[in-house]
């Protein structure tokens, strides 16, 4: 049942040969060696695997491979540009705002969809907009911090 | 399990779970080992070249060789036991070695908790890095600092009295000479007296003069975690590398009658171990692994024993409790008191949760077994591997990655020696990640606790007896701070019906949830306000301090007179393991469901060493806490855990954070204690006592919910 997948990753294009139904997020981490994207629950519940999926941040440990078939996927490994961090992951070293950084990936992803589709989000229902996203360190308040000051 | 005391530094001692695996030498699964020739780190790390006067997991180490590492271009690696799972140790004892080695922190490699290279620190637990582990740090560093300076008198044939050492270099006023860290390091003879000397208190920078410690130090591999570089335990990827699944049990207690393995083995490239009570698989992918684990248990056979339901959990504990419950025995206090109140709290189990499953990947080669894997207890878990596989310490290294998080949830090593023993059967190394079902099932648990408090009140209202027994949740922070007549305070063991450990602050949240609670309506009895009543019968200043400013900053008295209909405020106080902390809280209720508006928390941990990283662990602890102050709690029923999952097991989300007011007390005069674990014991007994204030009902219970009235 394995299925050939061209996609793009981190603007790259792959095109890799297996199962359509595993998840997105173990062939990034298994197949193409991308382990910046984590595993926290398996079922979308933490979002600490988000990634985008045509400019759309997406549960990956719960969409399968064979459902990017085509997309153009950008992960937390793609967002600097060569030496120099996307405003997102300056802002979050600006504000410390991480303490394992198990979660990082996910929120910063997450940050970036929203600061690319709807900017004005970050002033307003920013916490609402990041409510399925689990620190379990609680660092919140900064993350807030971080995504606010990438706005500006 | 059993559990065992370990020692986490000079003084203190933390309970470890252990792992019972044994896999016998003679077992059938033997095979040989593969052999990779030599380990390569993983994380890129310095080759450290230099000779080493002993120091590899060493405790108590007696050479500064042991400790730091110069290299003949210049570069200073600082070698450490402790671990890195968010709470800043690497910043800090970053901060501690440039401090007294007069360089920048970014001139400092701080290698962590690799048993082969490291000296043996203890177990990252009981917040004893600041206090042991910083002191150790910057007693071996002065003491490089003082051998560079008599390295350069004695090059120059100068008084080592006139020297001075700036960014990393001896200077002497008046001429261009200089010398680094580096010219020493190509010295043999300098470098050979340099390794072996003692670290010593001498020349220790005063607090005054400090130029690091004291100041913010944001986390050094910070790039690395924003950028997804970092590489946690479960992104390890070795050579021809295989992914792990671990056959569970259906329910706690179940043995295995009967098994199958032909319909896992038939699956293409797939590695079935069964083994004493393990049984595994190992496959290309963890797609292909699930498969054959699927196929694995379809055709298993269990034999269930009964286990007790959390429904019955408190009075299965004190059912179980051993040597029963011990009465009070200040009789002649409450025979005279003008009054006895009498109360039970209950404070139901909590897991951690890390957000990072326990994960590791075992390698077998000719030099032995090396682990990669997140714990908090590197050592300890060289030793559990050691005495699974019947392989001497020095054969196995453990290498601990900065990983997601613990809380005090992983002491154990539990993933290692699965990994492992798929490892060794497969011939290749081994990734094994726990799922988060796995990780809610079969790591251990904070402790469930059922607290009984007797007290008297004089006719002043001045408590005169105090009586105080934990069953089953342990003893940290047990012990009255207040002034309570004659007191007594008591941890009974019951049989747990859960695996249970350590967690943020053990047993100090239950124990000062209850405490908090009861002053509260002791205060009440004696119609005080809270506040008063717990001042006057506080003596200790740090304890006082940190109540009063907090109770000043909130509004406390106004706040208490200026009641909302639906709303309330409490506050509570604590102290453990060295620190202070106060939570004054407002919530209000809407159709029951309690939510928490405003927090003003002080704390205070003597000299306070990385303002922002304390500044994080507190505001962290605080909302880590709201979990099983609110909602948060572990449910089991025949045998098994019915809230395995974030959707049953709702931890604090970006919604539940209050407004903060977050105040660190600085003490410069006083030794710094650690923070990590303190700062999450007064906020759920500030909440209790804040539903009380807007309800009149007493919640006696963690989680602190409505419907339990």
């Amino acid at each position: 049942m394995e299925t050939k997948i061209t996609f793009s990753v981190n603007g790259q294009p792959r095109t890799i040969t297996t199962d359509p139904q595993r998840s997105l997020l173990e062939v990034l981490r298994e197949d193409l060696h991308l382990t910046g994207t984590k595993y926290g629950c398996g079922e979308g519940q933490c979002r600490a695997c988000t990634v985008l999926a045509d400019g759309k941040s997406i549960a990956s440990c719960t969409t399968s491979v064979g459902d990017v078939d085509k997309q153009s996927i950008l992960t937390i490994e793609g967002l600097a540009q060569g030496e120099r961090l996307h405003p997102v992951q300056e802002a979050f070293l600006a504000e410390g705002a991480f303490q394992c950084g198990y979660c990082t990936a996910g929120m910063i992803m997450q940050a970036v969809e929203i600061l690319n589709t709807d900017p004005k989000l970050a002033k307003t229902d920013l916490a609402a907009r990041m409510q399925r996203h689990i620190c379990r360190c609680g660092t919140y308040p900064k993350i807030l911090k971080a995504i606010q000051r990438a706005a500006v | 399990m059993n559990t065992e005391l370990q020692l986490a530094g000079d003084d203190y001692q933390e309970p470890i779970e252990h792992v019972e695996y044994d896999f016998g030498l003679n077992r059938r699964s033997f095979v040989q080992f593969l052999s990779t020739g030599l380990l390569i780190l993983a994380n890129a790390a310095p080759a450290l070249g230099q000779r080493r006067e002993g120091g590899r997991g060493q405790r108590r180490i007696s050479n500064v060789g042991a400790r730091i590492h110069l290299g003949k271009d210049g570069s200073i690696t600082v070698l450490t036991g402790k671990v890195e799972a968010g709470q800043g140790a690497r910043a800090e004892l970053t901060m501690a070695a440039a401090e007294e080695l007069c360089v920048l922190p970014g001139a400092i490699q701080l290698l962590m908790a690799d048993t082969a290279l490291v000296p043996d620190d203890g177990i990252t637990a009981g917040s004893r890095s600041t206090p042991s582990t910083v002191p150790a740090v910057r007693q071996a560093a002065a003491t490089a600092r003082n051998m560079l300076v008599q390295f350069a008198a004695k090059t120059w044939n100068v008084d080592s009295k006139g020297l001075q050492v700036r960014d990393g270099k001896v200077l002497q006023p008046g001429s261009e000479k200089s010398l680094g860290y580096g010219d020493l390091a190509v010295n043999e003879e300098a470098l050979g007296e340099f390794s072996k000397s003692t670290p010593s208190a001498d020349g220790l920078t005063a607090r005054t003069d400090w130029k690091n410690l004291g100041k913010p130090l944001a986390r050094p591999n910070g790039r690395d975690i924003v950028t997804g570089k970092h590489v946690y335990p479960s992104d390890i990827v070795r050579p021809g590398m295989l992914y792990g699944k671990v056959l569970r049990a259906p329910s706690f207690g179940a043995k295995l009658v009967s098994i199958d393995p032909a319909p896992a083995k038939a699956l293409k490239d797939v590695i079935v171990v069964e083994d004493d009570s393990f049984t595994g698989v190992a496959a290309p992918t963890t797609a292909i692994a699930e498969q054959a684990l699927d196929a694995l248990s379809k055709t298993a056979k269990w034999d269930v024993s009964p286990h007790p339901a959390s429904s019955a959990l408190y009075d299965y504990l004190k059912e179980h409790a051993q040597g029963g419950v011990p009465p009070n025995p200040f009789s002649e206090e409450t025979g005279h008191a003008k009054q006895v109140l009498k109360q039970t709290y209950k404070v139901a189990y909590a897991q951690h949760a890390p957000l990072e499953p326990r994960a590791a990947v075992a390698e077998w080669s000719d030099e032995g077994l090396t682990v990669w894997t997140g714990t908090q207890n590197p050592f300890g878990c060289r030793g559990e591997l050691s005495r699974a596989f019947h392989v001497p310490e020095e054969r196995v290294r453990v290498v601990v990655p900065d990983f997601g998080a613990g809380y005090g949830g992983k002491h154990s090593g539990e993933a290692g020696i699965e990994a492992a023993r798929l490892a060794k059967a497969a011939g290749r190394p081994v990734s094994l990640r726990w799922t988060r079902a796995e990780e809610f099932t079969w790591a251990y648990f904070r402790p469930a606790a059922l607290i009984e408090i007797e007290a008297s009140l004089d006719e002043r209202g001045k408590l005169t007896s105090w009586h105080f027994i934990n069953i089953n949740s342990g003893g940290s922070a047990i012990d009255t701070p207040y002034n309570a007549g004659k007191a007594r305070s008591r941890f009974v063991n019951s049989d747990a019906p859960l695996r249970q450990g350590s967690y943020r602050g053990l047993a100090a949240t239950a124990n000062n949830f209850a405490r908090e609670c009861f002053m509260d309506e002791l205060a009440s009895a004696a119609a005080a306000d809270p506040l008063d009543f717990r001042l006057a019968h506080l003596q200790n200043p740090r304890l006082r301090a940190v109540l009063e400013t907090a109770a000043q900053r909130f509004n406390w008295k106004d706040c208490v007179r200026k009641k909302s209909p639906n709303g309330g405020v409490g506050l509570a106080c604590g102290t453990e393991k060295g620190s202070y902390v106060a939570a004054c809280a407002e919530i209000t209720i809407e159709n029951g469901t309690i939510s928490v508006r405003r927090v003003c928390a002080v704390f205070e941990c003597g000299a306070i060493l990385n303002p922002a990283n304390l500044h994080s662990q507190v505001q962290g602890a605080l909302i880590m806490g709201l979990g099983p102050a609110l909602r948060e709690q572990v449910q089991f029923e025949n045998g098994t855990i019915t809230t395995a999952s974030f959707r049953k097991y709702p931890v604090p989300r970006f919604a539940d954070v209050p407004e903060f007011d977050i105040h660190l007390l600085d003490r410069p005069d006083l030794e710094s204690a650690g923070a990590g674990e303190t700062p999450i014991i007064a906020i759920a007994p500030a909440i209790a006592n804040a539903v009380f204030h807007a309800t009149g009902k007493r919640i006696r219970q963690m989680p602190i919910q409505l419907s339990e009235v």
